[in-house]
């Protein structure tokens, strides 16, 4: 079914997927790589009770953010709260759930949930917060945590290229949790810059084969905000 | 004098060796890389899925898809690569990152780290850093001495929430560069900033300080 997973727009994409109370994964990274449109089409419809999987939440009038502004997310499942003060001020006011994870452990917990691994032990968090109520085990002498798989109803991802078959090309930093949630929905909806001819994508440099990707649109005007524009001036000495 | 963000930055690239592959957190660590001494190549990891992370880039090479982990833009080197995030924490979780330089609100005699959260009033997150601490062969700390209330923030035990146990093997602040002993629970001063005294020092730390 390959042809057909190139859809018009992000209604066409979502509309039969989403339903209240269901958990999405959202790639990013602050607010590199994310999948902005389909999170545009997910507060134009509305749906709401959501469980989010995301690194962050987006930031001020961006992103995740727009959902959370609007009353869409019950729960965040993410690393990262800094820079965020809507997302901090519902949390400390008891009006969000969060399950703050260790970035490596949330990015394993979504490896695995796409690989079909349930469990998995890693030293990061023992003897902290983060082990309490979790199986501890000693390997080698060391200590580690359980900590088990993500998965979701539906993972919506940024990619900057696609073949019609869904394969897909990410670009530099925007690549991030992408790649690793794409394997880990249930339905995956990829959103790209340019949707390519079947042949223009060299097989050795797809990054996420298409048989993890179910449906494909190509955004357009993308914003790509930058949370902190750093330059250097020319001439001055290397920083 | 007590050293500047600045100077506390270039202190801490001491701990640079050549061939290493290091990771830098947010604010002060960020500074490390304008420091390295000469003659010494280094490997900056940034764990949103970078290796290689070049200048700030000029004005007009500014790209929405290519930042650190502090969100700031950044540029690519010729021998730079990009993975995923979860490759990123294969990378620190599986000890091939040999440096962490970090920034913490407490740091114990025997290790602990802690700064994601106070609880009730501030949470940002851990982000990396519980995977970073965990994974990274030598961890760094690059913090002031004191808190705001001119508390000591290297103590007996830490009172904040862990991001790991164990974890610290030195310390940077305005007042000197110091190795933590952690088995037994005291400063080891390497270098103080001119005209900060071992007693100064100790008037401000938590627990024991020897000179080296």
């Amino acid at each position: 079914m390959p042809k057909h997973k190139v859809h018009s727009d992000t209604q066409s994409a979502l509309a039969d997927v989403v339903f209240d109370g269901m958990t999405i994964m959202s790639g990013g990274f602050g607010l590199s790589g994310n999948p902005e449109k389909l999170i545009a089409g997910l507060l134009a419809i509305g749906v709401k009770d959501l469980t989010v999987i995301s690194n962050n939440c987006g930031a001020d009038g961006f992103g995740l953010w727009t959902l959370l502004n609007n009353g869409q997310i019950r729960k965040m499942i993410s690393s990262y709260i800094g820079e965020n003060k809507l997302f901090a001020d519902l949390y400390l006011a008891g009006k969000l759930e969060l399950e703050l994870n260790p970035q490596g452990t949330l990015a394993e917990r979504i490896r695995a949930g796409g690989a079909g691994i349930p469990a998995f032990y890693t030293k990061t968090g023992v003897g902290t917060v983060v082990a309490e109520g979790k199986p501890v085990e000693q390997f080698d002498g060391e200590s580690y945590v359980r900590e088990t798989w993500l998965r979701a109803d539906l993972s919506i991802v940024k990619a900057w290229k696609a073949d019609p078959e869904g394969n897909l090309v990410y670009r530099r930093t925007a690549r991030n949790f992408n790649p690793n949630m794409a394997t880990a929905g249930r339905i995956t909806i990829a959103e790209v810059e340019e949707i390519v001819p079947a042949g223009a994508l060299d097989p050795d440099h797809v990054h996420t084969p298409g048989i993890y990707v179910d449906r494909v649109i190509q955004g357009s005007a993308y914003e790509k905000r930058i949370e902190f524009r750093t330059t250097r001036v020319r001439g001055e000495a290397q920083g | 004098m007590v050293w500047t963000r600045e100077e506390i930055a270039a202190q801490a690239a001491q701990e640079l060796r050549d061939g290493y592959y290091v990771n830098l957190g947010i604010g002060i660590p960020t500074l490390v890389a304008n420091y390295v001494p000469d003659g010494i190549e280094v490997v900056l990891q940034s764990e949103n899925g970078m290796l290689g992370i070049g200048p700030f880039p000029f004005d007009d090479e500014v790209d929405p898809d290519l930042i650190n982990a502090g969100k700031q833009t950044v540029t690519a080197l010729p021998t730079s690569s990009f993975f995923s995030s979860a490759d990123s924490f294969a990378m620190i979780r599986g000890g091939h990152i040999d440096l962490a330089i970090l920034g913490a609100m407490e740091v114990a005699g025997n290790g602990d780290l802690a700064n994601w959260t106070v609880p009730g009033k501030m949470i940002k997150g851990m982000g990396g850093a519980m995977d970073l601490v965990a994974g990274v062969r030598r961890v760094v700390v690059v913090m002031t001495h004191t808190d705001k209330a001119g508390s000591p923030k290297i103590v007996a035990r830490c009172s904040l929430p862990l991001t790991g146990a164990g974890v610290v093997d030195a310390i940077v602040t305005e007042l000197g560069r110091f190795d933590l002993d952690q088995e037994n629970e005291q400063l080891i001063a390497i270098d103080l900033a001119a005209g900060v005294t071992p007693e100064t020092v100790r008037e401000r730390t938590g627990i024991p300080v020897v000179m080296a």
